[in-house]
């Protein structure tokens, strides 16, 4: 690991590409910085991708690789640094059509238009002409099925694309970039959406590819699919290069260390007792199964923190949905204090006592043009009123000690939730999940975007609120939000692969949250 | 993919024959949803037989074209706009500013309230210009400036009425240069030249939008203007284009309507927009671009014309046609939603 780190400060990637001269460039990126306003997206990073290898870009969250793709593929310029493909510079950000010979990038959202047929999505705005400059689409589909073929992409080219299955517009998409004549495809988490047969088969065509000489950067998440499928594996973290390795060099431990960071050691533990084992669950899931997760049964007891880990595409975020009531379960049920609460239903969710931090303030967090207060009570409504109308006196008054309670930075009650802070919005949106008192709290990503005193403050107010026995459910792939746990169930693939008590490991956690856990 | 799941695959031809095969199947199948109506219309020509024998003469057929003509126009224009992901809504006001104000210039000062400023040669021209120019200014506030289409469109709307009542006084003008009239009266082999024109400009429609870039362009931007402008698609430019040629569209077909009439009321066009809409997404066209083709919103507004005719000649009272004409087209609609299966959007 250490070794790693002090190979840092040399311009790293570069060395690398000189052990194997004899194998090309395709793409070779150096001292690459970016900073969008304060933020260091990326500070002198690079990259070389060596011809007919599949090349793994890892790391976590904000390590600056969705940055790095959008300047490889000529979406964005760097501050600083130069990119050169098989030796050459650059071709201008202007000149799409240079750039696609060059590179080609499968994003995580589609770029394929539903509504027309796959053969007109492979040759959008360059279809064939015939007579009186018409389109010729006999010509177009023979073209699309030739190409397809060629790949042995097995899709109907007049099907309409908006039919597709995900893993098939992930080929079509592939099929379209390898005919601008790039020979280098950056896969931007191509596994997110997929099932696992999925995988195998796209695996298979990754492989089928390479043999035809085609060079990949693959991202992903899920550390297995980079020792299954990639010959070499580059790491980023907090926007620099980390270390770029073989992969049948790199023992996985270091791998996650390198991504991680020396973070490691014990979290600094909190103050509050366990929960006493005996006492009744407050929450009970049992059996729950939807599309994104399967059989999921856990408890929480009163005055228990309990985290459900799990990176994007595990279900931990459906799953906590579902159990507010914003999702309806295919199976299972969820009971709250002795209660099955009424499926999909956020109304008997309230009623029973949840308080909730939805996944994205901005969409179902507040309404930013409504006031501090507005949005606050906006669940307790019906507690804050006089004659049947709501009073505005009452309002005012709950959400003055809201806003001494949660410490949020505004001049009254009344300001609208738009003019605040990031981390003063989810002062609010968590003001809101405390309003009526409840006794389960459920938590989404409780601290994203938000700066590092807010975090601290909002999770010490789980910590209190978990203090007077409330029970707390933290949806979370955020290390930090976990760290108040009494224990964390992490979700991989929809389904709890490991419970980890107090007292984690970093390395532990993220292992088993890349799906690592179980090849360790 | 199983083998079920494909379509056969094409016998092995040579290119040239193999090309002509894929193209008949593959108009077969890109159509299919275009054809809901037919059947439909077909039942309402059975219907309108039994109501009243007249219905099928050629002379009501072609009265029923004709009178379709002008709003049909309005449909063309209309479903290059919704193709494109957009909406214009003063199409109908261009329809009567167009010819209102080639007529305010045109007609001789002394006869009603025209100025009498340009000869008569001019009139056409100028009702051209004047939907190129409404094109523009629609173009201008919605892809220059990012304004939002519906509500622009809506006061412009407002905006190209109110100047059609300003310089016509609240009156109609009579009195309009022969160049005015031709295209509204003019009968080619039996047939009205607005009929012949405006199968004439659908034909070229479906053309445009099926078997050019540009037209497929215009699909592109409504189904996803991100992946469009990734094509290398000129977004912007395409856009433009298509606002300019709905608002000359428009002014055409207000000049068949004026030529017809031989006058230029002030209100000419006011509410046709409604039926613009419902004749384009009953001929399955999407409020939200991308999907419909020209054939399918001709069908359309054909079927509304033909259900309007037979309910007039089964002597349904003029009052109780407006109501009707409303529940035809939610009808429609409904009947739309269950062919294709899918939600409307």
């Amino acid at each position: 690991m250490n070794d790693h780190e002090e190979s840092g400060t040399t311009p790293g990637p570069l060395s690398r590409a000189a052990r194997v001269p004899d194998r090309p460039a395709v793409v070779h990126a150096a001292h690459i910085s970016k900073r969008y306003g304060s933020t260091v997206a990326l500070d002198d990073a690079g990259l070389v991708v060596t011809e007919g290898e599949t090349h793994a870009l890892v790391g976590r969250n904000g390590a600056g690789k969705s940055t790095l793709v959008s300047i490889l593929t000529g979406l964005q310029q760097p501050d600083a640094g130069q990119v050169r493909f098989a030796g050459r510079p650059a071709p201008r950000s202007t000149d799409r059509d240079a750039w696609r010979r060059e590179v080609a990038c499968v994003y995580q959202k589609s770029t394929i238009i539903g509504s027309l047929s796959v053969a007109e999505n492979l040759f959008l705005n360059r279809q064939n002409r015939g007579r009186l400059g018409l389109l010729d689409w006999p010509v177009v589909r023979r073209r699309a099925r030739d190409l397809l073929e060629a790949y042995g992409v097995d899709v109907d080219p007049r099907a309409p694309a908006g039919d597709l299955s995900v893993e098939q517009r992930q080929f079509v998409e592939i099929a379209r970039a390898l005919s601008f004549g790039a020979r280098f495809i950056i896969l931007d988490e191509p596994t997110a959406q997929l099932d696992a047969g999925a995988i195998d088969r796209l695996f298979g065509k990754i492989r089928e590819l390479q043999a035809q000489r085609v060079t990949f950067l693959f991202i992903s998440h899920h550390l297995q699919e980079v020792y299954d499928l990639c010959t070499t594996v580059t790491v980023f973290r907090d926007a620099r290069w980390v270390l770029t390795e073989p992969v049948a060099e790199l023992p996985r431990a270091d791998l996650v260390a390198a991504m991680t960071g020396e973070a490691g050691g014990l979290i600094t533990a909190r103050q509050r007792p366990l929960a006493g084992a005996g006492a009744v669950p407050l929450l009970r899931v049992a059996d729950l199964t939807a599309r994104t997760f399967a059989h999921l049964s856990f408890d929480v007891r009163p005055g228990e923190v309990v985290g459900l880990a799990g990176a994007g595409g595990s279900g931990r975020i459906e799953a906590a949905e579902t159990i507010v009531g914003l999702r309806r379960a295919t199976s299972g049920t969820i009971t709250v204090d002795g209660g099955v609460l009424r499926p999909g239903d956020v109304g008997a969710g309230l009623a029973a006592g949840i308080g909730f931090v939805p996944r994205d303030r901005h969409r179902q967090g507040f309404v930013p043009d409504m006031s501090i207060a507005a949005n606050a009570t906006m669940t307790i409504g019906g507690r804050l009123t006089r004659a049947g109308l709501i009073s505005r006196r009452r309002t005012d008054a709950e959400a003055g000690r809201m806003i001494d309670s949660l410490a949020i930075k505004t001049s009254g009650p009344d300001v609208p939730v738009r003019a605040l802070s990031g981390g003063n919005q989810q002062k609010v949106v968590m003001a809101r999940a405390l309003a009526g008192d409840p006794r389960l709290l459920v938590l989404i990503d409780p601290t994203a975007g938000v700066d590092v005193r807010s975090k601290e403050f909002l999770l010490n107010k789980v910590d209190e609120a978990a203090g007077a026995g409330t029970a707390v459910l933290i949806a979370s792939d955020e290390l930090d939000d976990l760290r108040p746990c009494d224990r964390v169930l992490v979700l991989f693939q929809g389904r709890i692969v490991a419970e980890l008590p107090r007292g984690w490991h970093d390395h532990d956690l993220v292992a088993a949250m890349e799906g690592l856990s179980r090849h360790v | 993919m199983s083998e079920t799941a494909t379509a056969p695959p094409a016998p092995q031809d040579t290119p040239h024959r193999r090309g002509a095969r894929g193209g008949l199947s593959g108009i077969r199948f890109a159509r299919l949803r275009d054809l809901v109506l037919v059947p439909a219309i077909v039942v309402i020509a059975i219907i309108g037989q039994l109501v009243n024998p007249v219905f099928l003469n050629r002379d009501n057929l072609v009265n029923i074209l004709q009178t379709m003509s002008e709003v049909a126009l309005l449909v063309l224009a209309q479903t290059v706009v919704l193709v494109a992901g957009k909406m214009d809504l003063s199409l109908e006001s261009t329809f009567g500013l167009a010819p209102g104000l080639a007529a305010w210039l045109t007609v001789a000062a002394g006869a009603g309230h025209g100025l009498g400023l340009l000869s008569g040669a001019w009139a056409v021209p100028i009702v051209l210009a004047v939907g190129a120019l409404a094109g523009i200014a629609n173009a201008a506030l919605i892809v220059r400036f990012g304004l939002n289409g519906f509500i622009v469109t809506l006061g412009m709307l407002i905006v190209l009425r109110g100047l059609l009542t300003g310089i016509s006084g609240g009156q109609t003008f009579f009195g309009l240069p022969e160049s005015m009239m031709y295209l509204g009266t003019t009968v080619w082999l039996g047939v009205p030249v607005s009929v012949w024109l405006c199968l004439v400009l659908f034909a070229v429609g479906i053309v445009v939008l099926g078997y050019t870039r540009f037209g497929r362009a215009l699909y592109a931007i409504g189904g996803n203007p991100d992946a469009a402008r990734a094509a290398g698609v000129r977004v912007e430019r395409v856009l433009t284009i298509a606002l300019v040629v709905a608002g000359v569209l428009a002014a055409l077909g207000g000049l068949l309507l004026s030529g017809r009439l031989a006058s230029v009321a002030s209100g000419q066009g006011n509410g046709y927009i409604f039926t613009v809409f419902a004749a384009a997404v009953i001929g399955g066209v999407s409020l939200n671009g991308g999907k419909g083709t020209m054939f399918g919103a001709f069908t359309g507004i054909l079927l509304l014309y033909l259900i309007q005719n037979v309910l007039t000649l089964a002597n349904v009272p003029a009052q109780w046609i407006g109501a009707l004409n409303g529940a035809i087209i939610l009808i429609a609609l409904i009947l739309s939603r269950i062919t294709s299966g899918k939600a409307q959007d």
